[in-house]
C-alpha cells in the first residue's frame, strides 16, 4: 500500500514529526511504500540543516535525511510555508536575493500542488500535526 | 492534471488569527482547486469562526483573509459544509456568517449559497464519504 | 472498512476527542496517540463519555505513547486495545481512510 504523509508541526516543539518518523519507519518495515512526506505549516522547520540539538537528544533532521537516503523518500517542503519561515534552498536564496540557504540534504522545496498530487496518488493520506 | 478524481475534504476546526492553520488551509484549497478534484470544506467546532462577518484585523496587524472565502466560488469550490451544532454551541446562527455564493453554470448562472448547513450526524456522513481527509 | 480516526489531544485540554467520537460510525476505529492517550485511562471525568460514545467503535491507544507518559496498561479503560507503530500502520491500511483530528 502507498502512504502519503503530512507533517505540520515543527520539530522539538511538538511530537508530530517524531510520530510521523516512527510511523514511516514502521510502514517501510512492513513493506509498504511511502510515496512522499510533505512538510507544511511549522513542519517545514524539520528541513533546516542549521539546527543544533543537544547531543543527548534525537537529531530529527538527520533522522529524516538518513531514512530518506535509505529508502529513497521524497521529502518535500512547502515553498509558501517555507518562505514565511525562512527555509531556503540555494536557488530560492539566489532568486530572493538572500545571502544564505539552509535546506538539509535529502529535502526539496516545492509547491502545494505536491500535497494534492500526493493525496491523489497515495492510497492513504495521514497527517501528523497539532 | 490527473485522470483520477478523488473526493477531498478539508476539515477546519480552528478559529482564525490566533494560529495560522485557517489561513494556510485556505492556501491549500486554492492551489488544490486547479487539480479538478471533488472538493468539499467542512467547518465544525471552532472552525465555524472562520466564516463570521465583520472581521477587521487592522489593529492586530494580521492579514484579513476572510474575503477569500467569498472568492472560492470562482475556483469552483462550492461545497462548504457548516455544522449546525457547532454554530449553536457558540451562540451563532447562519446570519452571523458571510454570504458565500457561487454561480451555478447548470442553472443559468443563478447565484446560489455555497454554505450548506448540516447537522452533526450529516457531517459524519460527509466525512465518511471521502477519499482524502486533510485536517487543519 | 470505515474510517480510522486519530486523536492526539488530552480530553482534559479540549473537546477534540469528544468531537471525534461524535462523528464516528459503527465499524470505525479511534486511535489515541501522543497526548491523546490520557483519554484512554479509566476512572476519569471523561471515561463515562468514552465508554458511552465509544461503544460502536473500536478504541485503540498507541502503547509507545502510554509508556512514555508512565501510564500502566492496567489503568486503561475496558475495551481499549494497545497497539505499536506497526499496529498503527495496519489500522491505517485496513480502514478506507484516515481522519486525523488535529
Amino acid at each position: 500500500m502507498k502512504f502519503g504523509i503530512v507533517v505540520s508541526e515543527g520539530p522539538y516543539q511538538h511530537q508530530a514529526s517524531d510520530s510521523a518518523y516512527n510511523f514511516v519507519k514502521a510502514a517501510l518495515a512492513k513493506g509498504h511504500e511511502v510515496s512522499r512526506v510533505f512538510f507544511y505549516h511549522d513542519g517545514v522547520n524539520v528541513g533546516t540543516r542549521l539546527s543544533i540539538p543537544p547531543q543527548d537528544d534525537r537529531q530529527i533532521q538527520e533522522q529524516w535525511t538518513a531514512l530518506g537516503k535509505e529508502h529513497d523518500l521524497d521529502l518535500v517542503i512547502c515553498i509558501a510555508a517555507a518562505q514565511r519561515r525562512g527555509l531556503l534552498d540555494e536557488n530560492e536564496a539566489k532568486r530572493q536575493g538572500k545571502d544564505a540557504d539552509n535546506i538539509a540534504e535529502g529535502f526539496r522545496i516545492s509547491g502545494l500542488g505536491q500535497l494534492i498530487e500526493m493525496g491523489i496518488q497515495a492510497d492513504r493520506t495521514i497527517t501528523f500535526g497539532d | 492534471m490527473s485522470e483520477t478524481i478523488k473526493k477531498f475534504l478539508y476539515v477546519n476546526r480552528k478559529a482564525p488569527y490566533g494560529t495560522i492553520y485557517a489561513q494556510e488551509s485556505l492556501e491549500v484549497v486554492l492551489i488544490g482547486a486547479a487539480f479538478d478534484q471533488d472538493v468539499s470544506l467542512a467547518f465544525l467546532d471552532d472552525g465555524v469562526f472562520q466564516l463570521t462577518k465583520g472581521q477587521d484585523t487592522k489593529e492586530i496587524g494580521l492579514k484579513n483573509f476572510s474575503a477569500t472565502y467569498r472568492a472560492l466560488g470562482d475556483y469552483e469550490v462550492t461545497k462548504l459544509y457548516v455544522e449546525k451544532e457547532s454554530l449553536e454551541e457558540r451562540g451563532l446562527t447562519l446570519d452571523d456568517l458571510q454570504n458565500i455564493e457561487y454561480e451555478d453554470e447548470d442553472d443559468d448562472y443563478a447565484e446560489k449559497s455555497s454554505i450548506r448547513l448540516i447537522s452533526r450526524a450529516e457531517m459524519a456522513e460527509v466525512m465518511a464519504d471521502q477519499d482524502v481527509v486533510l485536517s487543519f | 472498512m470505515g474510517t480510522l480516526h486519530t486523536v492526539n489531544k488530552s480530553p482534559f485540554q479540549n473537546q477534540t476527542l469528544l468531537s471525534c467520537l461524535g462523528h464516528t460510525h459503527e465499524g470505525d476505529a479511534v486511535l489515541m496517540i501522543e497526548d491523546g492517550v490520557y483519554g484512554a485511562v479509566t476512572g476519569t471525568a471523561i471515561s463515562e463519555a468514552l465508554s458511552k460514545m465509544g461503544s460502536d467503535v473500536s478504541l485503540y491507544v498507541l502503547g509507545a505513547d502510554l509508556a512514555a507518559r508512565g501510564i500502566d496498561a492496567g489503568r486503561m479503560a475496558e475495551g481499549v486495545i494497545s497497539v505499536d507503530y506497526e499496529g498503527f500502520v495496519d489500522l491505517s491500511a485496513t480502514h478506507d481512510r484516515v481522519q486525523n483530528w488535529l
